[in-house]
């Protein structure tokens, strides 16, 4: 039986429903240009942020922003240079960046840290000070996304059209990568590491037999994610499982039936 | 709008060498060349999207050009009706969408998905687009690629009727090298430099074309014969010394 929510559980619901509508539209760009393996290396990368956080103690959700952050931009300068194939740099930070922050962890805590905050989140211990990354780093990231989104949408579609009308994709790229790598170390706090592109990738998918425009793909994610969010959560505290792999697991639960339902009228 | 001298190297192959181009108002300039010949390079620096290593790009401040990119490379995950990509940029009303749609003979796709056209479709909505930003100079990049002979005459038709109701500038790309548009006034065939240039041939070639493809393509299609008067060498630039009888169809000498 669920009682009146407790604010533990009132913070997790409103930080999650947040942070479902801000990465929505991320996530739909994410699928649109196929960019699922860099959203996963900025997560990773997100773990070498927790280290130096608890090494020069600081805020770490600070220091989990800083990393993603300085991760995006050197996957940004590895995507305009042309010696090696950005997937070669992906597959290598990937799993370096991964077994980088688990060993700098350890080392700096000891092996009695539970990493498993970390990789998978940890919803219910979001804090009063996590609100406020939350609600203003995502409000922010919302508003940027909301005023570059006819650019992303366009250079999504067919970059040198979208080049030849005048826009410049390489700043809307960039721009585009940076606001992921926030969203990324914001929303790891309740879905963890391991699986916070699911966060952002699994309402898309859930959307994209439901939409007919890329606007409303968005609207329909941010739905399927809130959904997700709250599914997860009564899932969480009924049968007392964790709260982050419980709202991805959810989400995908209503992508499947989203692809099933478009497969039977298709036929 | 001219091209001077213009070079673009990449991987350290000359993709462009020393190419001059011009295309005037109200004249249609086909470029014909074999596959990697830098077609599509060429027109990539023309509009911008590429800058050339060396060489001078003039474009009057009232050139608008209004681009026909390869369907091709559409993204299809992109969920996109008709009107929406429209109206995407440059904020036209459903009026002028309409208006668009009905001027290149696509009225009906409006509210259909953009993955869901056919070839000669999704053509025509992508000069559907370009024509909304009111160009005065248009270009398109193999706008018959996979398309059909007679989708390929209408659209060669399409775009003829807009040079002459609109007094378009017009340069395209054509992926066969043998077939190009009857009103082109300039065929230009690149293979890295310019090979040859000149008006496409006349009417033997229609009278067979007629013969083929029915007399309605004949009206839009003509065959540009075209002999390669020289050889390549590896580098892809002209040997210096082949045979010099090289003059093109109006009398143009060959670099």
């Amino acid at each position: 039986m669920i009682e009146w929510p407790e604010p533990f559980v009132l913070r997790a619901l409103v930080a999650g429903l947040v942070l479902a509508v801000v990465a929505a539209p991320l996530g739909c760009i994410v699928l649109w240009r196929r960019m699922a393996y860099v959203g996963e290396t900025l997560a990773q990368s997100s773990l070498l942020g927790v280290a130096f956080g608890m090494a020069l103690n600081v805020d770490l959700t600070l220091s989990v922003i800083i990393a993603a952050v300085l991760a995006a931009l050197v996957l940004i300068w590895f995507g305009q240079q042309k010696l090696l194939a950005l997937d070669s740099v992906l597959g290598l930070m990937h799993h370096a960046a991964l077994a980088m922050g688990v060993i700098a962890i350890t080392l700096l805590k000891g092996p009695a840290i539970d990493l498993m905050g970390f990789l998978f989140g940890d919803v219910f211990a979001v804090t009063s000070d996590d609100m406020i990354w939350v609600v203003v780093g995502g409000s922010l990231v919302f508003a940027a996304t909301l005023a570059l989104w006819r650019s992303l949408v366009r250079v999504s579609l067919h970059e040198d059209l979208a080049t030849a009308e005048g826009i410049d994709p390489r700043l809307t790229r960039g721009a585009f990568d940076i606001l992921l790598a926030i969203t990324i170390a914001v929303s790891m706090k309740i879905v963890g590491i391991l699986l916070v592109m699911a966060f952002l990738i699994v309402p898309a998918v859930a959307a994209r037999p439901l939409a007919s425009t890329p606007e409303r793909m968005a609207i329909i994610a941010a739905v399927v994610a809130m959904v997700g969010v709250v599914g997860g959560l009564l899932l969480s505290l009924m049968v007392d499982v964790p709260g982050g792999p419980s709202i991805v697991l959810t989400m995908c639960a209503l992508a499947v039936i989203s692809l099933m339902a478009a497969g039977t009228r298709s036929r | 709008m001219s091209a001077r001298g213009l070079w673009f190297t990449r991987h350290r192959r000359d993709l462009i060498a020393g190419i001059d181009l011009d295309v005037h108002a109200r004249e249609i300039v086909t470029l014909i060349g074999p596959n990697g010949a830098g077609k599509t390079t060429l027109v990539k620096l023309m509009l911008g999207i590429e800058k050339p290593d060396r060489g001078e790009l003039y474009r009057p401040t009232s050139t608008l050009i209004g681009y026909v990119p390869q369907r091709f490379d559409i993204e299809r995950a992109i969920p996109m009706t008709v009107a929406r990509f429209l109206a995407l940029g440059h904020g036209a009303s459903d009026d002028e969408i309409a208006a668009a749609l009905a001027e290149v003979g696509a009225a009906r796709t409006v509210d259909q998905q953009l993955s869901q056209l056919s070839g000669g479709e999704t053509q025509r909505v992508l000069i559907a687009r370009a024509l909304l930003r009111r160009p005065n100079l248009l270009v398109l990049d193999e706008p018959a690629r996979g398309v059909d002979y007679v989708g390929e005459a209408d659209l060669y038709d399409l775009i003829g009727s807009l040079r002459d109701r609109r007094g378009l500038g017009v340069l395209l790309v054509s992926h066969d090298l043998h077939v190009v548009m009857a009103k082109s006034d300039r065929v230009i065939c690149i293979n890295g430099h310019v090979c040859c240039s000149g008006k496409p041939e006349a009417v033997a070639q229609h009278a067979e074309y007629a013969r083929l493809f029915g007399p309605r393509a004949a009206g839009a299609l003509a065959v540009y014969t075209h002999h390669h008067d020289h050889q390549h060498d590896l580098s892809g630039a002209p040997s210096p010394v082949t045979q010099t009888s090289g003059l093109d169809v109006d009398g143009r000498s060959h670099p």
